[in-house]
């Protein structure tokens, strides 16, 4: 089959490989007739999440159809034929974690959970195309995919729901959501969102959802800005004003009461010597982060807010103001989304017409052309906000 | 990598001069910064490259106080400031060095003589049915990397062996000396066996009423000889992550009914070396066959 591979750092080469074929009794092999380029695929190409591979097999953000199940899949949930939505953490169902629907922390999924205890002091799930720390399973930016514990993840689509409608279950729409859920929001809250990628996009959606009285949006492409100003968000350029101050402005004074960091560890918020200064640090591995977008919701958010961190993190970060967020008191709340627990309920809200996970969509390419859906989507050339690959 | 890829930058952010000398040394650091990145993750000597990174902060700190002591205004203030979050990080590498020796002297040595493992996980089914598990002495091989076979031979004996990883069979008998139904399990090697070992587990309930705390005790009388310097290496890679990966297949077998495999991790329990792996992708006609036999 074809696959978009890892092959070394800011390389992507869509190459033949096996087909993936049943290895564990509750694997199902799906055949995949839409698969995405997510934000997090560029922390893996840019060389800042260890233990990728030449070969590797990127994507984590798929569905299709079901072709093949092992023998141990429950027949209930799932069968050939099935059309499904694949969350990306792989979850067993069974342990501590998921009983706590803590998915995306299952013990049971990881085969290198010894390597991710010692990088994250306790294990996490499997996730598909994502590095060895988190398993080194393969990727969904293939035409097949080989599903573990496929009678606990995958989401059926039994509707006429096109699948640019529900591609985004997998991953980002439920991370956006769980960025805004974490906010608990009141109907006077005030909520900022850093970065206006495709997860701040739905993480401001969702806000607005669940009640928020404004939303606030922090990036620096204008295309990016526009886009959450059409959905009716508050654009606010961190080239053009100061943050803080804008937001204060915006804000009488208080700071937002919820802050959401959608941005993660390869943030260009902060100013120059200090970006310079993460820059040089995570360049030469001493800090894996270039957290500004997470110092500066700390230092904005208003005393006593919640500040909902969905950017993704791999490593340790530097100069964190652990002062204001103790003497301001602060709640700091983050995961890698627990997507199990929200695609059913996300799949009501879309059916109903609450949100639109189609409006982030600027590129559907062919999957033979995911290295020039990297390059656009990386460069955020040609306004590109999303980028859909059909195998 | 910046300091690598573009190290006038670098200099010229960290208010570093445009030296002969800094320019030499630039690189060279970024460089240093890059091999301790990969012995970390890759060496098994983990406290010995916690140490050079200690080393190699101390190297930051006296050349940043150099720079700092010929610098003023806005270029000290800049040194300054990038000099203070490095006693930080030092402070951390060092504690990490420290605890890596320490815990290295806690767990055994390579050489042969006594050694005692212990390893502890929860499991989420009732201490009845984990006891009943582990009491079927047959199933320790699904989840015991270097165990091959446990045949019964009667009520409290067994016949154990384990193959491959020694480098050549190691068999031995084996006794239960103390059992407590539900709640512990305790045996030992008897007769002349190669590697004399004993060994206790218990199983207790969690506080969430549910879920079992299995608790693992185990010992080696590593000898001298052949079998001793095989046996000595295979667990001197690292013998509490061995154990410690075999109470997690436990709890997946448990838990789940199989070991989890991945694309690049396929082999299931035999995946006992995390080090090289293989790429993420699906496994060709040959690699599958293999998979089959393992
Ligand atoms: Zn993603
Ligand atoms: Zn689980």
């Amino acid at each position: 089959m074809r696959a978009n591979t890892w092959a070394g750092r800011n390389k992507v080469k869509v190459r033949d490989v096996p087909d993936p074929r049943i290895l564990n009794e509750r694997d199902a092999i799906v055949r995949i007739t839409s698969t995405a380029i997510c934000g997090s695929d560029l922390h893996l190409v840019d060389g800042y999440v260890p233990t990728m591979q030449d070969g590797d097999v990127m994507g984590h953000e798929f569905m299709g159809e079901v072709i093949e199940v092992g023998r141990s899949v429950d027949p209930d949930r799932l069968r050939v034929g099935d059309r499904v939505v694949v969350p990306f953490p792989i979850a067993c169902g069974v342990c501590g974690a998921c009983a706590a629907e803590l998915y995306s922390c299952c013990e049971n999924s990881n085969p290198n959970a010894g390597i991710a205890e010692k990088m994250f002091g306790h294990p996490v799930a499997g996730i598909f195309g994502y590095s060895h720390l988190t398993g080194g399973f393969a990727g969904g930016q293939a035409q097949y995919a080989r599903v573990p514990f496929a009678d606990v993840g995958p989401l059926k689509i039994e509707s006429e729901l096109t699948d640019e409608q529900v591609l985004f279950l997998s991953d980002i729409l439920p991370t956006g959501y769980m960025g805004a859920e974490m906010c608990d929001i009141q109907s006077t809250d005030v909520v900022a969102v850093w970065g206006a990628g495709p997860v701040g996009q739905f993480a401001m959606d969702s806000a607005r959802m669940l009640g928020a009285a404004k939303v606030i949006a922090i990036d620096k492409e204008p295309y990016r800005l526009q886009m959450a100003e059409r959905a009716g968000h508050t654009p606010v350029n961190f080239e053009e004003v100061d943050v803080r101050s804008r937001l204060l402005e915006l804000t009488g004074g208080r700071g937002p009461d919820k802050c959401i960091d959608a941005v993660g560890m390869e943030s260009s918020h902060g100013s120059a010597p200090i970006h310079a200064y993460d820059r040089v640090k995570q360049a030469v591995r001493s800090e894996t982060e270039r957290p500004h977008a997470l110092r500066q919701a700390i230092m904005s958010c208003r005393s006593g807010g919640i500040v909902s961190v969905i950017g993704v993190y791999g490593g340790f970060l530097d100069k964190f103001p652990a002062g204001a967020w103790m003497n301001r008191a602060l709640t700091l709340r983050t995961g890698q989304c627990h997507v199990q627990r929200y695609m059913e309920p996300l799949l009501r809200r879309i059916e109903r017409g609450d949100i639109d996970p189609t409006r982030v969509i600027t590129h559907t390419l062919p999957l033979d052309q995911a290295e020039r859906g990297f390059e656009i989507f990386k460069n955020k050339q040609d306004n590109c906000e999303k980028v859909v690959l059909k195998p | 990598m910046a300091q690598l890829a573009a190290p006038d930058t670098v200099r010229r952010i960290s208010g570093v001069d445009d030296s002969p000398t800094s320019r030499a040394v630039v690189p060279l650091v970024g460089a240093r910064e890059l091999v301790h990145a990969a012995g970390l993750l890759t060496s098994r000597r983990k406290s010995i490259w916690a140490w050079t990174r200690v080393a190699g902060d101390a190297m930051d700190l006296a050349s940043l106080g150099m720079a700092i002591a010929h610098r003023g205004g806005r270029r000290r203030r800049r040194l300054v400031a990038v000099t203070g979050a490095v006693v930080g990080i030092t402070v951390v590498d060092l504690l990490t060095a420290v605890q890596a020796t320490r815990t290295k002297a806690v767990r055994g040595s390579r050489e042969g003589g006594f050694m005692e493992l212990t390893a502890t996980t929860t499991i989420r089914k009732p201490p009845p049915t984990v006891y009943a598990f582990w009491r079927d002495l047959g199933n320790l091989p699904t989840f015991m990397a270097h165990l091959e076979e446990i045949r019964t031979t009667g009520d409290r004996t067994s016949h154990w062996s384990a193959g491959a990883p020694f480098g050549k069979n190691v068999e031995w008998d084996a006794e239960i000396v103390d059992e407590a139904p539900g709640e512990k399990i305790a045996w030992r090697s008897t007769g002349n066996a190669d590697v004399p070992n004993a060994g206790t587990v218990r199983f207790g309930p969690a506080p969430d009423g549910v879920s079992t705390e299995v608790h693992v005790v185990l010992s080696y009388d590593i000898p001298g000889g052949a079998v001793g310097k095989a046996v000595a290496r295979y667990f001197g890679e690292e013998p509490h992550q061995q154990l410690d990966d075999d109470l997690r297949r436990l709890k997946q077998v448990l838990e789940t009914g199989e070991v989890v495999r991945s694309e690049g991790a396929p082999w299931g329990k035999r995946a006992r070396k995390e080090f090289p792996q293989r790429p993420a992708q699906p496994l060709s006609d040959s690699e599958f066959a293999k998979g089959a036999q393992a």
